[in-house]
This record gives C-alpha cells, structure tokens and sequence, in this order.
C-alpha cells in the first residue's frame, strides 16, 4: 500500500531520518515506535507531503508521492493527523469536520449560484455524517463552538473526527492516545479496528506501549532517524537493540 | 437645499465608488490575507479598459472610438482586471507572502508609469476625456441625472455585496476561512491553497477594476493623476476603519473615511490661506493616518466588527 525507499530528511546540519525504507502492507495496522526524536513524525510529514525529502522516494497505492503538491497525497486518498493538533480555531466544530470531504460542489464558487439546490443537498447529507461522527467522539455538545474552544484532548478527538470523515484508503495516526481518557481511548481503538475490517490502512505513531503491542501488526521501530528494525509484538519485545534504544543507549 | 442634496449626492457617488473597492480588497485582504499593495493599479486598469471600449475616438490615440454602451465597459473592465490579477497571482501566490505585497506594488507603479507614458493609449498626462456619461440628460436637471447614476452604484454595491456573503458563507468560503487559518492543515486536507488563493485574488481585483469603470464613466475624464499609490493607501485605511473582514464594514469604512478626507479637505481649503494649500494637503494624509492609529488602538477590529462566518448549513439552531 505504502512503501518508501531511502528516506532521508536534513535539517540544516541535523539528519532526522536516514535512509529509511519500509513497506505498509494493505489493510494492516501497522505501528510506528520509537524513542522521542527519532524521526517518526518527520516521515509522517514527508509522507503527507508537507515537505519533499532530501533524498528517497515515495509510493502510494503504486503511485509515486514525493515530488507532488502538498495537497496531493490527501486526493489519492492518504491522510494523516499532527501529533500537535491543527483545527481551524475560529471554524465552529462541525464546519471543521465538514470541510474535510473532497470533491464537494459548493468547494467550486460558482456552483453557489448555478448548482444551489444540490450544493444544499449535499452540505445537509455533510452534516449529518459530521454529527454522527461527533457523537462518537463526545463532542457532538460542542459542535457549534468555535473550535478553539476545545481542549487539548478534545482537538486530539477533533482531528481523528477530520480524518474519518474524509473517506481514505490510508489513514497516518501521530500519537492518537495522547491526552485521550482511556474508556473513549479503547473505543477509538475499537473504531480503529471496526474501520481497518472494513478495508482501510492504518500506520499510527504512538508512546502507549500497551496500545501498540495488541493493536498493531507489524511494529516499526526507529531510533536515531534509523529503521531498527520490523516484526510482530513479540520480536520487537525481546529485541534488544530496541531495548537499549529506548532505555537510553545510542546504539552503537 | 438642493445644493446641499446634490452635494450629498456627490459625495455618496464617490464613498461608493471606494466601498467598493473596500468590497473588493476585503476579498483579498480581509478573508484570505492577500497584501495586495497594487489596488491603484487595478483601478486603473478598469478605468482606462472601460474609457477605451465606450469612448470617442481620438487624433492622436491608436485604440478607441468604439463607442460601446456603459455596461459593456464595466464587464470589459472587470474582465481586464480581472485577468491582469489572474496573471500576477499566477506567477506570485506561490512565493513567500511578502512576494505579492512588492509585486503588486511593483505592478501598480509601472501601470501608472504606463499610463504616463504610452501616449498613443492613453493620452499620457492630458488624460482621455469626453468619456460618456451614462444616465446623463435622461432629465432636465444634472441633480436628477447624478441621483440616478447614485442608484446604480447602490444597486451595483448591493449585488456584490449579496454575492460576497453567499460565496464566503459557502463550502468555498469554508475553505478560504481554514486556508486563511492553517493552509498546511488545509492542505493536508486536500485543499488546493494556491489555486483558492488566485481565486480571490482575482475576484477581489476583478471588483477593483469594476470599480474604475464606473469611476471612469462618472467623471468623464481620466488621467494618471487618479491612480497613484495613495489611492492604494485610503482604501485600506478604510477596510481597517469600518472592519477588515466584514463586508458591511468595508461599506461603511468607505463612506465614513471618505466623508472626514473630503471634509477635512473642504475645511482646510477654506481657513487656510493660498499660499499654504499645498501643505494643506499634507495636512490631510497626517489626519487620516492620525486616524488609522487611533482605530488601531481603541478599536482594532474597526467600526464593525468581524463577525463569524459559518456556512449555512453549519449554522446550528439551538431549539435542537
Ligand atoms: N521542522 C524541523 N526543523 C528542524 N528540525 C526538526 C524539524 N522537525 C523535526 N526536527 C528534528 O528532527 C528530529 C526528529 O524529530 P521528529 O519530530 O521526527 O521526532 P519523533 O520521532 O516524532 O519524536 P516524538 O516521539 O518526540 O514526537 C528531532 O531532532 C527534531 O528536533
Ligand atoms: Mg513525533
């Protein structure tokens, strides 16, 4: 589904990820860990196409990546949420979720005029997949608010809303436990799964050991903007390269 | 008293001709954070468009004699701005930010510079003139015939304004809102910022140029005195005064700075002697800066505040 070969990203001086190539497999929920710096989220993002790499490339559903427009891994149906939220503040809850869907008529100005009727229809059919989304995540109470309102667990959930109303193949989650309470946590995860038996792609970055090892197979593991290495719950447990990465050792 | 109500008639064609080109920078500036610096220039692009199309032919001129009716000018103006903008935009919203603001800025001196020097267009500095005046003689009394030329630009206002708030309170103006906000997260989300940036730009340039015809039409006459760079100055100054990101702001920041520019301008050409009038004129530009300092500090957000758009079918009703 997705598969990247020699990454590389330089910051200045800073080598943030270092000839890294990997393979997503279709339909699976694949993790990402590793300690912090390690490059996770700076592949998520070259990944998204917020940025080109510096070198390596990038493919999707056969189809290369990099080299694109910013917008074009969401078009071909690849979309990712921050590790720090980005809601639209000043947007009210719900516009924020009923932006996200491509290929909207009113999103061409001139069909306000000429296409009013469907333009109508269609943003009242928005709406309701947008409340219904809402609900699920407990925010549907909120949904006239101004976004910025929200608190920072609540932006969390409001993103995850963003990305499951835009109807993707793949789905890039960065650190989609942080600051979630656990009960709405374990029902994200089983959302995760009920959408994943339904055919989309997961690659999700995330701290929640507990969470990683039984929801995602493979597991990823990074350190030092390095693949260290690729296998199931188990392996990645009683690897010790992994081991002396996350307590501390640079490996050598 | 007529001569009050025909002064005050006057005036308010005037205050129209620059809330609606308050419409249009808000367009840019107010809902998708353009710095344009170049309005002058797309004013003047309308103007001299319209001049040209409904204008009587001239000895020493290559282009015009068409003789074509008023509306024709004003859509052939707002088309030429319109596409001068598409041009622009094309090659500068890709760029850093700060890009547009010299481009534009660049664009609007070398239209003016152009208009100055490309006599066998324009004229140069003796200004095409003779241009016809829609609406005038219908009655007997010039009053009677500015009235009416007032409710056209009403009329012309109105429509703009009705189209501006319905396209920002569509799912298009819900994209230009989170662009104006966050466009990586907008891009993240498949939004093309680029292309939904030309867009308004074009828009609200194509409003600019709109704008000249009518001015063209009204005066009569046209030379590059009318368009240079302070020009691009008062218009923001009244999009900040009534309420950037408002569009009944943008109205009302039109009328109101243009009432205190032209009546200061009537005071100070009154109590000042000959000699000082120049300075006079000074003094003006210090007022209306004065003014934009005080709006700044006490009431930042301008007369009218800008108020949340949500798109229509966003709007929840709270009896649900
Ligand atoms: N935009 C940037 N400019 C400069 N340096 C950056 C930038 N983004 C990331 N870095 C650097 O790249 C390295 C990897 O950062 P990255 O955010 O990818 O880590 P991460 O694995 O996501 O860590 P965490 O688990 O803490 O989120 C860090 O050293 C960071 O300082
Ligand atoms: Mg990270």
């Amino acid at each position: 589904m997705l598969k990247i070969t020699n990454l590389a990203k330089d910051f200045g001086g800073l080598r943030a990820v270092d000839e890294v190539s990997f393979e997503v497999g279709e339909r699976t929920i694949t993790g990402l860990i590793g300690p912090n710096g390690a490059g996770k989220t700076t592949t998520f993002n070259m990944v998204a196409g917020m940025f080109p790499p510096t070198s390596g490339e990038i493919y999707f559903a056969g189809e290369r990546l990099d080299g694109k427009p910013d917008y074009y891994a969401f078009r071909s149906g690849l979309v990712r949420t921050f590790q720090i939220p980005r809601p639209f503040g000043e947007m009210t809850v719900l516009e924020n979720l009923m932006m996200a869907p491509q290929h909207q008529l009113g999103e061409q100005f001139w069909n306000t005029w000429f296409r009013m009727g469907a333009v109508r229809a269609q943003e009242r059919k928005l709406r309701d997949q947008a409340r219904e989304i809402l609900e699920f995540l407990n925010l549907d109470h909120l949904a006239g608010e101004a976004a910025k309102t929200l608190s920072g667990g609540q932006h969390k959930l409001l993103e995850l809303g963003r990305v499951l109303m835009s109807d993707p193949k793949m789905i890039l989650l960065d650190e989609p436990g942080a600051g979630i309470n656990p009960t709405l946590l374990g029902e994200i995860v089983e959302r995760i799964t009920a959408l994943n038996e339904r055919g989309i792609t997961f690659l999700i970055i995330e701290h929640n050991m507990d969470l990683v090892m039984n929801l995602c197979q493979p597991i990823l593991v990074m350190a030092n903007g390095k693949l260290l290495m690729e296998g199931d719950a188990d392996s990645v447990r009683e690897d010790p390269r992994v081991l002396e990465a996350f307590l501390g050792g640079v490996p050598a | 008293m007529i001569d009050l109500l025909s002064f005050l008639v006057f005036f308010l064609i005037f205050a129209s001709f620059y809330s609606l080109t308050c419409l249009g920078l808000n367009m840019q500036w107010g809902f998708t954070g353009l710095f344009n610096v170049g309005v002058a220039g797309f004013f003047a692009i309308g103007a001299y468009t319209s001049a040209i199309l409904t204008g009587p032919a001239y000895d020493d001129t290559i282009l015009g004699g068409f003789g074509l009716p008023a509306l024709v000018g004003w859509a052939g103006a707002m088309i030429a701005a319109g596409l001068a903008a598409l041009f622009i935009g094309f090659v500068t919203l890709r760029l850093r930010e700060d890009y547009l603001a010299i481009t534009t800025f660049g664009i609007a001196v070398s239209i003016q510079l152009t208009a100055l020097n490309f006599k066998t267009l324009t004229r140069g500095a003796d200004g095409l003139y003779s241009l016809p005046k829609p609406l005038s003689g219908v009655s007997d009394s010039a009053f009677v015939d500015n009235a009416l030329f007032l409710a056209v630009c009403v009329v012309v206002i109105a429509i703009v304004y009705v189209a501006l708030e319905r396209m920002m309170h569509s799912p298009w103006g819900r994209v230009l809102r989170s662009i104006r906000e966050d466009e990586t997260a907008a891009a993240t989300l498949g939004k093309n910022v680029f292309g939904y940036r030309l867009q308004a730009f074009t828009i609200g340039s194509a409003i600019m140029g709109l704008t000249g015809g009518l001015y063209s039409s009204f005066v009569g006459f046209i030379s590059p005195q009318d368009f240079l760079p302070i020009f691009t100055f008062q218009v923001y100054v009244m999009l900040i005064v009534g309420g950037s990101g408002n569009n009944l702001g943008a109205i009302v920041g039109g009328v109101v700075v243009w009432g205190i520019w032209s009546g200061s301008g009537s005071i100070i050409a009154a109590v000042l002697p000959p000699g000082l009038q120049t300075q006079g004129a000074a003094v003006r530009i210090v007022l209306i800066g004065l003014m934009l300092i005080l709006i700044l500090l006490f009431r930042p957000s301008g007369l009218i505040r800008e108020k949340r758009v949500i798109s229509e079918e966003a709007i929840l009703d709270p009896a649900k």
